[in-house]
């Protein structure tokens, strides 16, 4: 018999009942909630008189609609001038007092992106279930936690039960073997992999990203590649622990201490495939022939390289593509064959539960260090993924780089990622973003997104167009990634 | 949840692959905290030439007259034919709540993402895949014939066409079953209540740790 992936093992320590109809109970050690996708839920909660199972595995935060000017933040709940998310927002807040359950506020320190919050409390931990209404649950993945995004249904249905009705998924994995080049990044390396297997390669799997390249990330890296999993279509992406998660993880608020650590990392220990696992399909690229990515169409699946060009739909291999990149284009507003690095800029967007983090912040600013964004660019803003990763940015005086530069630093929420607050794009905007999605109207009505890493979106803040960060000066992107 | 009925319905083609959540509804309208009322901003980008806005009065809106659900043959469709990976992108119950709203009972495709897969199937929408050929088929079929409909029969897992030809679909029997007697899953996971407590006790003094609250 061959041994068990990770995903398999996740998978059995969590399994509370396997019905004969093929569903199983998976057990949920943690819930995030945001004020999006829980009103309806515990709205569900209330008209059938059911009370929360276990409330402590809740953890909650507004963030999708929160307004990230400090002028509006400094008025807490009533700087959100729009009335509609406002109420969204208090119904957070209402439903956590009525049940009890935690939250860190919008003007708590803590206060962030779901995605980024989890993880910096130690909230994620390797081997828990993680869920939120959310798909880029994927995220926590990277801690070797069985992560996924699911419906307000469900939120509802693990608030109740804490279980989740699931089916076992299969298992892939995506190998990325050698060594990065200089100025290539975590979100080079997912978007790379999505433009390999396309957005639904991977619906129906769990991902487990593995092989050097992804054994070389830091944390923060493997929260980016994991984030984007769905992506690639599969709920859930993963990576095996080791010394570089177990580090990250030691004295975080929610970890383990003293007495449970020991055990808690001999445990954790476990969490890695077994050398002869069996995966339903293996993926592997080269770590050396990715380079830094941008996305041209309006999905994550349209991407090539920062020396390529924008395709010809003619050259589409089969017709419902060639019809989707012929969209894409004059969505777009784009030429086929139109070189990247030609590709103009109105706004930059570095922020998201994809690239908020401090490695994230850090990168940019050493391509932003000394220079100026460009004239033509009507916005540049940086969005930190918490109150605590903007902290930590400012006491290294990274805020003063970026402020210095010309872009905007602003306070933490999910912005321009998806536009649900103020920030976004005007219709025919090009914007090189760091978030995750590219759809049609994603960034604003008629906005038009191009996904990039940190690096490669400060660069274009201050060319105007994309350039590749590995042709600046030294000083700059070339030691981007060393942070 | 309705029960699903065996039922005929007009079918409305979205010649489209790859359809996220955000094109189904986008954004704006998300910040509702009521599960109903999403209908009128399907597609909203699709089917209006303007912006839409939470809360507005839709009537006066300038329709897109290219758009399919604007046409008049497809008025009161209840079965949505479209390409490859549909629903792909956030996880959003607004998607199907939208649908529904709308009236949509049936989405038939080649393929669907997993978490609006998930998701229809809790607000009573039957998600059936078929084959890019059948699909391609159907397609063929809607644009030659107006008032096109389909028969939807979730019992015998059959999509039946107006020429008499029946086309199998699957589905999982416990979908099946919430679907065919409209079951809320919450009532049908707490007869299990015992199994779950007998878990979390043996979970918390395996793994304490995943317990722990801050000091």
């Amino acid at each position: 018999m061959s041994g068990q992936t990770l995903y398999d093992k996740l998978w059995n320590q969590h399994l509370v009942k396997q019905r004969d109809d093929g569903t199983a109970l998976i057990y949920i050690d943690r819930q995030l909630l945001h004020e999006v996708t829980s009103p309806q839920a515990f709205e569900g909660l209330r008209l059938a008189k059911r009370k929360p199972w276990r409330l402590d595995a809740n953890l909650a935060t507004p963030d999708h609609n929160v307004p990230t000017t400090l002028k509006e933040r400094a008025e807490g709940n009533s700087g959100i001038k729009d009335p509609v998310s406002l109420i969204q927002v208090q119904t957070l807040d209402d439903n956590c007092v009525e049940y009890g359950i935690e939250e860190f506020r919008i003007n708590d320190p803590r206060q962030g992106i779901v995605h980024v919050v989890g993880p910096e409390q130690g909230a994620t931990l390797p081997g828990m279930t993680v869920v939120c209404g959310d798909s880029h649950t994927a995220t926590h993945g990277a801690f070797g936690a069985l992560a996924h995004g699911i419906g307000t249904s469900e939120v509802e249905h693990v608030l109740a039960t804490q279980c989740l009705l699931a089916q076992k998924m299969k298992n892939m994995q995506v190998r990325v073997e050698g060594e990065l080049g200089l100025g290539v990044t975590a979100k080079d390396v997912v978007l790379a992999i999505i433009g390999e297997i396309g957005t639904a390669g991977g619906t129906g799997y769990a991902i487990e990203f593995a092989g050097s390249a992804i054994a070389s990330l830091s944390m923060e890296g493997r929260m980016t590649v994991c984030n984007m999993a769905i992506e690639a279509g599969a709920r859930v992406g993963l990576i095996a622990v080791d010394d570089t998660t177990i580090e990250y993880l030691a004295k975080r608020p929610f970890a383990p201490t003293a007495e449970q650590w020991e055990a808690a990392v001999a445990d954790w220990r476990e969490l890695v495939s077994d050398p002869d696992a069996a995966f339903d399909k293996v993926v592997t690229l080269k770590a050396e022939e990715i380079e830094p990515q941008v996305s041209w169409g309006t999905s994550p699946e349209m991407v090539t390289g920062i020396s390529g060009q924008v395709p010809d739909p003619k050259a589409a291999q089969d017709e419902t593509v060639q019809r989707s990149h012929t969209r894409a284009l004059e969505y777009m507003g784009l030429q086929p064959n139109q070189k990247i690095t030609d590709i103009k800029l109105d706004k930059v967007f570095i922020g998201s539960c994809t690239n908020s983090r401090i490695e994230d912040l850090r990168e940019a600013a050493k391509v932003a260090r000394g220079n100026k964004v460009a004239d033509s660019i009507k916005l540049a803003m940086v969005v930190p993924g918490s109150g605590l990763v903007k902290r930590q940015a400012e006491a290294e005086g990274l805020d003063k780089i970026f402020i210095d530069a010309g872009f905007e630093w602003r306070e933490p929420g999910c912005s321009m990622c998806l536009a649900m607050n103020a920030d976004k794009l005007g219709a025919g905007e090009h914007c090189a973003s760091t978030s995750n999605r590219n759809f049609e109207g994603r960034q604003g009505y008629g906005g038009r997104t191009h996904l990039v890493s940190p690096a490669m979106a400060a660069a274009a803040a201050i060319a105007g167009h994309f350039v590749d960060v590995r042709s600046l000066p030294a000083n700059d992107a070339t030691h981007a990634q060393e942070a | 949840m309705k029960k699903f009925t065996r039922f005929d319905g007009v079918v409305a083609p979205l010649d489209r692959a790859n359809v996220d959540t955000d094109l189904i509804i986008p954004k704006q309208f998300l910040k509702s905290i009521k599960r109903t009322g999403f209908g009128v901003n399907l597609f909203d980008e699709l089917r209006y030439l303007d912006e839409g806005q939470p809360g507005q009065d839709c009537s006066n809106r300038p329709l897109n007259p290219d758009f399919v659900l604007n046409q008049p043959r497809y008025k009161g469709a209840e079965v949505l034919l479209a390409r490859r990976n549909f629903g792909c992108g956030s996880s959003r119950e607004h998607a199907p709540w939208a649908l529904e709203d709308f009236g949509f009972r049936v989405v038939i495709a080649p393929s669907f993402a997993d978490i609006f897969y998930n998701n229809a199937f809790k607000n009573g929408i039957l998600l059936i895949t078929l084959s890019e050929e059948e699909v391609d088929q159907l397609f063929a079929g809607v644009e030659a014939s107006e008032g096109y409909r389909l028969e939807i029969d979730l019992e015998n897992q059959r999509v039946i066409t107006p020429d008499g030809k029946a086309l199998a679909f699957e589905v999982d029997a416990f979908r099946k079953h919430c679907l065919l007697n409209g079951l809320d899953d919450i009532g049908i996971t707490l007869q299990d209540e015992d199994a779950i407590r007998a878990f979390e006790q043996k979970h918390k003094q395996a793994r304490p740790w995943l317990f722990r609250q801050p000091a």
